[in-house]
């Protein structure tokens, strides 16, 4: 079997939709073996059925939990001699690079960052992974390989549509790594919850509805909307800047980068920086009362008007269509 | 105690990006500058050495950079903000190199300056894997204490805190030094340059090294050595121009029946 490492993106009691679009990508050029890292593993291996894995790894090794990302990487350095890998998957998530950067020099591996996309290359070299980017905010797409070692790839949540498998006998395998004593250095001491909004998690929503400027701090019609979509909430840094709404919300260069199906920019003028967050969104809407805004350059649909009037009688509409 | 900030030097995002014939990010055609995402690594090295001068001994605060002749400006810059002193690794067998190429260069560049405290930005704003500062604490045998939107050093204990908000929690992160620290943009406000600044810079050390110096055979680094590469960079067709609507008491129906029409709502 050619075994494919994914690195689940689980967070101690939920797996996250970026593990199955992983999944779904792993099976297109090998076997997939689906690690999962953190407590009460096992019964995340039960959602991981169905998703096409072949064999499932648990760590849940307080030792790896309560460090950085270096008792993941040396996992799974040790995961990839022991099923003979020929490539990794991992989410293009902060920590997911970092770990895919200590993994790249453990095994003398190359790596690539921010895939939207992965396939064979079926023209020259089937064994030949492509990796598929889209950079400089959007204005080029950049096919990538790795040459050296086995192919790194750390892949954007939304990038392709988790298709559910055939019922997989899968193996569950409970590992656990031998872990230096430099792993263990960095030391998580205390973690504060935040405080849970109920909507989707901007990085990885299908729907994404972001106030700037425009909302002169007042985010409520942003909010409403977003929820009658059923979307996260994003910010432009300017709002962010302004207090107006948590970073943990920004989209942008500096903030989360998110691919939604539809991205609604609401009181936001499109810079270069926000622009880097947030191209590759399938469906872009804006509402912005400046008709000259760079924002409308890029939009599928536009309007040029008062978010504060334009987004509740949207809201008002959605909800009469509804009934 | 010493700390060394790594810097990058940029195309400046307000310009033309694109890239070169051989596919690397073209350097040579486009305005450049500090990494913006650097700068906040500069400030904060400042802001500890203060704090530990008011204190005590003041750390020197060297910057780090690996790049082209041009890169010169990265450096400049941090001096002009109150660095003081420069290391500017530079070797025209570096062009093209991949993140893990880089990372050893940095990784060679760090092991000449015997630092206490290694402080990054959290990303370049061109490249922007985010990857070299976890590749050169793997390198060095380090711990890293990444995304750091506020930073303790304790050198007494040798050691550094770090808090960083996370997605779904905010986390106090400790670890023992030297240690490699990534910061935020959320961790500080970057100073400009003053006039004294400016002058002052004039006057401080810059090293220049290449790879020799360093060990390292030209042979490792570069294009021709990249263990990841582009095969392939095309400019995005333009967007077929959307349309837009003026609102004239219509506009949300309008924005309703676009959303239905893809069948968003």
């Amino acid at each position: 079997m050619s075994a494919v490492l994914v690195l689940v993106d689980y967070d101690g009691s939920t797996v996250r939709k970026a593990a199955f679009e992983l999944l779904t990508l792993a099976r297109r050029i090998g076997d997939p073996v689906a690690v999962v890292v953190g407590p009460d593993a096992a019964s995340a291996a039960d959602a991981l059925r169905g998703h096409g894995a072949t064999t499932i790894v648990t760590v849940d090794d307080a030792a790896v939990l309560d460090h950085l990302v270096a008792p993941v990487a040396e996992a799974l350095a040790q995961l990839v001699a022991r099923y003979s890998a020929v490539a990794v998957l991992v989410p293009s998530s902060s920590s997911g690079k970092e770990v895919a950067g200590r993994l790249a020099i453990k095994i003398s591996s190359g790596v690539v960052t921010d895939a939207v996309d992965v396939e064979r290359d079926e023209t020259e070299n089937p064994a030949q992974l492509v990796a598929i980017k889209s950079v400089f905010a959007g204005s080029f797409t950049t096919r990538c390989v790795v040459s050296h070692g086995i192919p790194i790839i750390c892949v954007k949540p939304n990038s392709v549509a988790p298709e559910p498998a055939a019922d997989t006998e899968a193996t569950v395998v409970a590992f656990v790594p031998e872990l230096s004593d430099l792993a263990r250095a960095a030391r998580i001491t205390a973690r504060a919850p935040r405080q849970a909004s109920g909507r989707p998690d901007l990085g990885e929503a299908a729907i994404v509805v972001s106030g700037g400027r425009g909302t002169n701090g007042d985010f409520a019609p942003v909010e409403s909307f977003a929820d009658a979509l059923g979307g996260a909430v994003g910010a432009s840094r300017a709002a962010v800047d302004a207090g107006w709404y948590p970073h943990a919300n920004q989209v942008g260069q500096t903030g989360t980068t998110v691919s939604p199906q539809l991205y609604v920019a609401a009181g936001i003028s499109g810079a270069i920086q926000h622009r880097a967050g947030m191209q590759t969104s399938k469906t872009v809407v804006a509402v912005n009362k400046d008709a000259e805004a760079p924002i409308f350059e890029m939009v599928d649909f536009g309007v040029v008007g008062d978010l504060a009037t334009v987004l509740p009688a949207a809201t008002d509409e959605i909800a009469k269509r509804r009934t | 105690m010493r700390i060394v900030v790594c810097v990058k030097y940029v195309p400046d995002a307000q310009g033309d990006r694109r890239f070169a014939d051989d596919l690397t990010t073209d350097r040579a055609h486009v305005d450049g500058l500090l990494s913006e995402l650097d700068e906040y690594a500069v400030e904060e090295a400042l802001v500890v050495a203060d704090a530990l001068g008011a204190a005590g001994e003041r750390p020197e605060v060297v910057v780090l950079t690996v790049g082209p002749p041009e890169a010169a400006n990265a450096i400049k810059k941090a001096l002009q903000m109150g660095a003081d002193a420069g290391v500017h690794v530079s070797d025209p067998a570096i062009h093209g190199s991949d993140a893990v190429a880089t990372s050893a260069v940095v990784a060679a560049a760090l092991a000449t300056q015997s630092a206490d405290l290694i402080l990054t930005g959290m990303s370049s704003t061109d490249g922007g894997m985010g990857v070299v500062p976890a590749m050169v604490a793997e390198r060095l045998g380090l711990p890293q204490v990444t995304y750091a939107a506020e930073l303790v050093v304790d050198p007494g204990a040798a050691t550094v805190r770090i808090r960083r908000d996370g997605e779904t929690s905010v986390e106090t992160i400790e670890s023992t030094l030297p240690a490699l620290v990534s910061v935020t943009d959320q961790i500080n406000e970057p100073r400009y340059p003053s006039f004294k600044g400016i002058m002052a810079a004039k006057k401080k050390p810059v090293t220049t090294l290449t790879l020799a110096d360093l060990g390292i055979a030209a042979d490792d680094v570069g294009l021709d050595a990249a263990w990841s590469h582009a095969v392939a960079a095309d400019a995005r067709p333009a967007k077929a121009a959307g349309s837009v609507v003026v609102d004239d008491g219509s506009g949300a129906a309008q924005l309703v029946d676009f959303l239905a029409s893809r069948k968003l709502v």
